[in-house]
């Protein structure tokens, strides 16, 4: 047993995989419990689709991936908030027009240069193997901003997701702490979305909230149960993946997955046992 | 000086004025209810005084120490939180934060003031429970703890008895009465319940398209206004 983690640890891409992708299941962990509330969750998978896009223009000019694909998701972040808080287009049409489109730019871009190959799978579906000691530099900084913000503006981000309203009445800048959970968002989708993949990695913000208040009953401790269970689902799901030589991105999606399930049922029981 | 004095206001949404030239006064300890059917700006106006909205024309100023951010509003309640998982006391506790600035922790003295005032509200028992588990009185009163934990002076509510039951109403109303005299903190109140409002509140303000009324409860009763939205008779 001690000898197969051992020898699972002795792969230095595997290490990078453990180390990013904690960092980035416990971020976008703590980002999805107010993202899901505020019924935003498809900003998630709409970012992720920008991501891909990005990627691939980022590949086609040999730029380094991470430094294009960052700014762009940004921006779409700060555009799809922008378009929600305008009642006059539906926030959730936009959304997903947003995202097929810079879907569709992705593919052509890369049928046009390197042609449809492993690549493109890679970025749908995610790699293990995809992190650069680089890229793990650059993300344990971004993870790090991201965790101190977060504990930083974390009794404004629960005023500004509870009740908006009474929020802006009282004189918080609600519309800056949306706009920085959307752009924290999208830095941790960039992150994540190379081991994920495009289309899996909306799992990682949406599960672990949604898992969490199966049987949370505070807002703390539901943030508190999502970051540990973000975590664990990630490392368990990455060691079946290494195990089974399974897809990274599919396993930690199916861990996540029986975490809700058992969640659920947990909550039903407990619900059915007390009334 | 009065704590919030309009002054030729007008305010409307989508384009259109609703509410034009409009001048009152709030006094320290006021109670003011503010009436008038669907559609006639009393939600838009109570956004102007919170400044959410920018007033067309005219000023709202002010007075006697009150800040627009330490105005107590009591919203009405949104679909987001029927299944938020909070506990009372966090919501409380938020009601604090315009007193925080940019400083990310709260203070020994803002945990006491927030049981003071669950104490005060009879739902120190509840600190514990989910939010949206509670009935919907124990969620105005959670709510209402929450705007006096932002406000020394004026409270803001608005339609706060919506969907509640008469008996759960009245007593919420007995609580905002006791509120308004033992702690001297003035109440603005939009309803709906004429009745009730011309029974409690010590000013109205009524608000329709083409007559507006601002004085006092009793002289309310027998202007032309209050007859006719009192009275029940056929007012479409």
């Amino acid at each position: 047993m001690f000898e197969t983690v051992a020898q699972m640890l002795s792969y230095p891409f595997m290490v990078r995989a453990f180390l990013v992708g904690s960092l980035v299941a416990l971020c976008s962990a703590l980002l999805g419990v107010s993202l899901v509330l505020k019924r935003y969750s498809m900003i998630g998978d709409g970012l992720s689709h920008v991501g891909f896009g990005a990627l691939a223009v980022a590949t086609a000019v040999n730029a380094a991936p991470l430094s294009v694909a960052i700014p762009i998701v940004v921006l779409a972040a700060i555009l799809l908030l922008r378009i929600r808080s305008n009642t006059r287009i539906k926030g959730d049409a936009a959304t997903a027009m947003i995202s097929t489109g810079a879907l569709a730019v992705g593919v052509m871009v890369i049928s046009m240069t390197t042609g449809m190959n492993t690549d493109v799978y890679n970025y749908m579906f995610g790699s293990i193997l995809a992190m650069s000691a680089q890229d793990v530099k650059l993300s344990l900084i971004l993870c790090a901003v991201v965790l101190i913000l977060y504990v930083f503006f974390y009794q404004k981000i629960f005023a500004v997701t509870f009740d908006e309203t009474f929020a802006l009445a009282t004189g918080v800048r609600a519309n800056l702490y949306n706009t920085m959970i959307a752009v924290l968002t999208a830095v941790t989708i960039v992150l994540g979305m190379r081991m994920m993949g495009a289309l899996l990695v909306s799992s990682l913000i949406i599960f672990p909230a949604l898992t969490s208040m199966r049987l949370c009953k505070t807002f703390k401790s539901v943030i508190i149960s999502a970051g540990v269970l973000s975590v664990i689902c990630l490392v368990v799901g990455l060691i079946l993946s290494y195990f089974c030589a399974a897809p990274a991105g599919a396993s930690v999606v199916l861990v996540n997955l029986t975490a809700f399930l058992v969640y659920s049922v947990l909550g039903i029981a407990r619900n059915a046992r007390r009334g | 000086m009065a704590l919030i004095k309009c002054e030729n206001v007008s305010v409307g949404y989508e384009g259109q004025t609703v509410i034009k030239d409009l001048n009152f006064q709030i006094a320290n300890g006021d109670y003011l209810c503010i009436v008038g059917e669907n559609g006639s700006g009393k939600s838009t106006l109570v956004k102007s005084i919170l400044g959410l909205k920018a007033v067309e024309k005219g000023r709202i100023v002010f007075g006697d120490g009150l800040r627009q951010t330490e105005i107590g509003y009591l919203p009405q309640q949104t679909e987001v939180q029927k299944d938020f998982p909070a506990s009372v006391y966090e919501v409380v506790l938020s009601g604090r934060l315009n007193s925080r600035g940019l400083r990310p922790f709260y203070t020994a003295q803002d945990r006491r003031t927030v049981y003071e005032k669950m104490e005060m509200l009879g739902i120190h028992a509840l600190s514990r429970q989910c939010f949206r588990d509670l009935s919907g009185g124990q969620k105005q009163r959670v709510l209402l703890a929450r705007a006096l934990c932002a406000t020394k002076k004026l409270l803001l509510l608005d339609e706060p008895v919506t969907g509640l039951d008469p008996i759960v109403t009245g007593e919420f109303y007995q609580l905002l009465c006791k509120i308004n005299r033992e702690q001297k903190i003035a109440v603005v109140m939009v309803s709906h319940d004429v009745e009730s409002a011309v029974e409690y509140a010590s000013h109205i303000l009524h608000l329709s398209e083409d007559t507006q009324f601002f004085g006092t409860a009793a002289a309310y009763q027998k202007s032309r206004a209050g007859k006719t939205f009192l009275g029940g008779e056929a007012y479409v």
